[in-house]
């Protein structure tokens, strides 16, 4: 699907083919051979003995003969759209060793659980620490009443043994009602038990990624190669798009020298020249310096052809491994080859070595549109890498 | 004259009653006997999601299903395809769903159509009375759906799909030719499902297992032959003697079965069932009509539609996709009305006993007692076979050359009505495959047997079919095919 499209259309929804036997429902059948006759309608010239060629795929069980048209097996089609789309398209597909360490700037901030507050929206009651506080209120208070109910029924006790006169004992009495009657007044709820859940905005640390796809546009990249360079970025654009907000391309493209461009221009311009691979890698390394030195993920995707001469190959594997890869993240290389073949590039050479010696070091080849998305999942896989 | 019944094309329900009040009275004058019917009206969404579970809105899930429902969906919405009139279901009373859109024309086509003539072919055609039982179905089916979505439940979707997957896989296989099933019983078959259930469970009792073995002195078991006769009901035989299934998928095969079996009749009249269908909307309207009771517009509606469905392409066209049943079915039936009314001396020949006679009787004689095959063979006359411009090719495979056998000519008028007669033979669709062996005192193996008809080999479908058995049966699966010699042509084994 990948290679049947236009670039500019990959992020669009489509059509699904399953050709139709991925969900035929087989069953015992005749296949074709035999002997066997067959009537038809419509009749025009035939006599009886007269021979008709036998139609090519004369396999069809309906029995076609004749001019009839072979039988036209419609492939199961269903629509997605662009939603459903790009999400089974990077289903399981992550950036690997990203790490949440930076403290971002002030607008990435989280909303994080501080406690309970006595005042608030109406949302965010709770209603267990409400009426907790609804209890321990009531029990302290009924305690203290309490107290003086005991109190109180203790000098009634004096007054009924000292014999003193009914006025007093009735005084008492009155006073114990009242204290009773505070103690079934009291209320159930009160404004002061009410608690609110509270919500403060703390910084969070974010993934903040940045991503160089850097891209050889040189003269030994035919139509074909670019076309196939063009779609594997074209995916990765989509998939960082999608899966992540934070994550800043830049793009860069190279001949001889280096250029950094933005992404029309990237993916619709059109320039050629000889190919040197390192000022690129050099470009990169200034970028990543100057604007990205602290606190991010360092990701890069360089596609190219592999034609590279002299000694630029041994170069760009050294300038890797001791200058670009200790402070990146995950490096991916796409090599562009023509179909079938045996040969391997002097970069792809050197840049083997480099894959064996690093973890974060990644290469495959493609050389038909059919291999990019492949070639895609297979770098950017969950468990691969 | 009477009153036409409406004259807009919308219709209300009073209307619908009304109308079919009137169609009613009218079949009964031509003697139809019919179950009671019941009438629905569904939306076009609703009458798609129906299209996929076979017609039967309360079948059991399955992921063909689906498939079946976008594939009609789409055909629909492209306009490539319109929606069948109706659809029907064999049961007492005979439920109908009718389309909400459409016009008060078509409801009432459709009453003629299902209500009275499929409903008719259904209670009177002796294949649906000796394998189908009206009045339990519609219970039966909801028993099996509720069955199939436990059985999810309790041991995942995944599961009972492989199952049914297999199932699909052998339907045509699932039948009994030759035996009357026993009536479908809601309320026998549930108390029959536990029952047997929980003596399976019984069986696996663990504490048998502790029991000291005693040595028993060594038999040397029979080595004859199990089955002693081929078995064709393949899925059957499974149910019974599988090594592998468990209970709950054993209860899953069976279940298919039966509905399989239900399905029977449908796939061997389906020539007899839509033409009488056909004929009867049209005779019926057309007697509303000259009755006055239907207006000038609304007939031509009905006959545009009539027309539509009964057209045949011609075989060189690239519409032409097989024989039309409603078109064969209609003209037949037609036919066989004008050699009863008014036979010509070709007629007397060919058909003594008929020509001449009332044509009520002898449609509804045919009705009762005959299925496509035997129909054609009986009742296709040679002036038909001139109209339609029938003709036979022969595809022998030690010839080059497709050569036509016999065309629509006095010399080949009977040769073409057995060929077309034979088409519709389930032998000449289903190739004849049966159990012959299962190999119980040793490896277990399962061995179908092909009895080659007329040197026509399988179709690649079949190792996928022979894996599907192997899942079902769990130990390794044969597939011989044999010519009539018996001698063994090919072999093809799956034991993975």
């Amino acid at each position: 699907m990948v290679g049947e499209r236009k670039i500019e259309d990959m992020n669009q929804g489509g059509d699904i083919h399953l050709p139709t036997r991925n969900i035929a429902e087989p069953s015992f059948g005749f296949g074709r051979g035999g002997d066997r006759e067959f009537v038809l309608p419509g009749n025009r010239e035939y006599l009886r003995g007269d021979r008709i060629a036998r139609p090519d795929r004369a396999n069809d069980s309906e029995g076609r003969a004749g001019k009839g048209s072979g039988e036209s097996t419609d492939d199961f089609v269903f629509s997605l759209s662009r939603e459903e789309f790009l999400t089974i398209f990077f289903d399981d597909l992550e950036l690997p060793r990203m790490t949440r360490s930076q403290l971002g700037a002030a607008e990435h901030l989280k909303s994080t659980r501080a406690g309970y507050a006595t005042e608030g929206s109406p949302a965010n009651l709770s209603v267990t620490r409400i009426l907790t506080h609804s209890l321990s209120r009531r029990i302290a208070l009924k305690g203290v009443l309490k107290q003086k109910t005991a109190a109180l029924e203790t000098s009634l006790a004096a007054a009924v043994r000292e014999d003193r006169p009914a006025d007093a004992a009735a005084e008492i009495i009155a006073a114990i009602e009242v204290l009773l009657a505070r103690v079934g007044g009291l209320p159930f709820l009160e404004e002061i038990d009410l608690r609110y859940r509270n919500r403060v905005l703390r910084p969070a640390p974010i993934a903040r990624a940045v991503m160089f796809c850097m891209m050889d546009v040189s003269a030994s990249m035919d139509e074909t190669k670019k076309d196939l360079a063009k779609r594997f970025f074209t995916l990765l654009h989509l998939f960082l798009k999608r899966k992540y907000q934070q994550v800043e391309l830049i793009f860069i493209r190279h001949t001889e020298d280096a250029e950094e461009v933005d992404e029309a221009v990237f993916f619709h311009d059109l320039k050629s020249g000889g190919t040197v691979v390192l000022p690129a890698l050099e470009l990169t390394e200034k970028i990543r310096r100057t604007r990205y030195a602290e606190g991010w993920n360092v990701y890069a995707a360089q596609a190219s052809d592999g034609d590279a001469f002299g000694s630029d190959p041994a170069r760009c594997a050294r300038f890797l491994r001791e200058t670009f890869l200790p402070a990146a993240s995950y490096y991916a290389y796409i090599e562009l080859t023509p179909e079938q073949t045996y040969h391997f590039s002097n970069l792809w050479m050197e840049y083997k070595i480099l894959a064996t010696e690093s973890e974060n070091f990644a290469m495959r080849r493609a050389s038909r549109r059919e291999n990019i998305y492949p070639v895609f999942r297979e770098l950017f896989s969950r468990e691969g890498t | 004259m009477n009153a036409p019944l409406s004259t807009d094309s919308e219709w209300t329900f009073e209307l619908l009653e009304n109308y079919d009040t009137a169609i009613a009275r009218s079949a009964r004058e031509y003697g139809l006997d019919t179950y009671r019917n019941q009438i629905e009206i569904i939306t076009s969404e609703q009458m798609l999601d129906a299209y996929a579970s076979t017609g039967l809105p309360v079948l059991y899930p399955h992921w063909s299903h689906g498939k079946e429902f976008i594939r009609n969906a789409q055909a629909y919405r492209g306009g490539q395809q319109g929606l069948a009139y109706e659809i029907v279901i064999n049961s007492d009373p005979c439920i109908a769903y009718l389309m909400e859109e459409n016009t008060m024309a078509m409801q009432a086509l459709v009453i003629a159509h299902a209500c009275y003539g499929h409903n008719s072919f259904f209670k009177g055609n002796h294949l649906f009375r000796q394998w189908t039982t009206a009045d339990g179905i519609v219970d039966y089916l909801q028993f099996s759906r509720r069955y199939v979505m436990a059985c999810e439940e309790r041991h995942g979707a995944a599961e009972v799909e492989a199952v049914l997957d297999a199932c699909h896989a052998l339907m045509p296989h699932a039948v009994d030719r030759y035996r009357r099933p026993a009536p479908l019983s809601l309320k026998v078959e549930a108390a029959r499902l536990t029952e047997r259930e929980h003596h399976r469970e019984r069986q696996i009792n663990d504490l048998w297992r502790t029991l000291p073995t005693r040595e028993r002195p060594t038999e040397s078991r029979s080595t004859s032959n199990f089955p002693s006769e081929p078995q064709e009901n393949l899925l059957y035989f499974i149910e019974k003697n599988s090594p592998r299934l468990e209970p709950w998928q054993r209860e899953l095969v069976r279940i298919f079965r039966k509905l399989a079996q239900y399905f029977y009749p449908q796939s061997q009249t389906k020539v007899m069932n839509e033409g009488w269908a056909t004929f009867w909307h049209y005779t019926l309207l057309n007697r509303l009509h000259e009755d006055g009771l239907v207006t000038d517009g609304f007939m031509l509606e009905v006959l545009k539609s009539h027309t539509n469905v009964i057209f045949q392409p011609k075989f060189e066209s690239p519409a032409y996709s097989g024989i039309n049943p409603y078109a064969l079915g209609f003209a037949m039936f037609s036919d066989l009305r004008r050699i009863c009314e008014s036979p010509e001396a070709e007629d007397r020949s060919w058909f003594p006993a008929i020509a001449g006679s009332d044509w009520k009787k002898t449609l509804d004689f045919a009705m009762r007692n005959f299925k496509d095959e035997s129909f054609i063979t009986q009742f296709l006359s040679p002036r038909l076979i001139r109209e339609l411009r029938l003709f036979a090719v022969a595809d022998q495979s030690s010839e080059k050359d497709l050569r036509v056998d016999s065309i629509h000519d006095e010399a080949g008028y009977r040769r073409v009505r057995t060929l077309l007669a034979r088409q519709y033979c389930v032998d000449e669709r289903v190739p004849d495959i049966q159990i012959t062996r299962f190999n119980r005192d040793a490896d277990r193996s399962l061995t179908l047997q092909y009895k080659q008809l007329r040197g026509r080999p399988l179709s690649e479908a079949a190792e996928e079919v022979l894996r599907h058995v192997h899942y079902l049966w769990g130990f390794p699966v044969h597939l011989e095919m044999r010519d009539l010699d018996d001698t063994v042509l090919l072999r093809q084994d799956c034991a993975a």
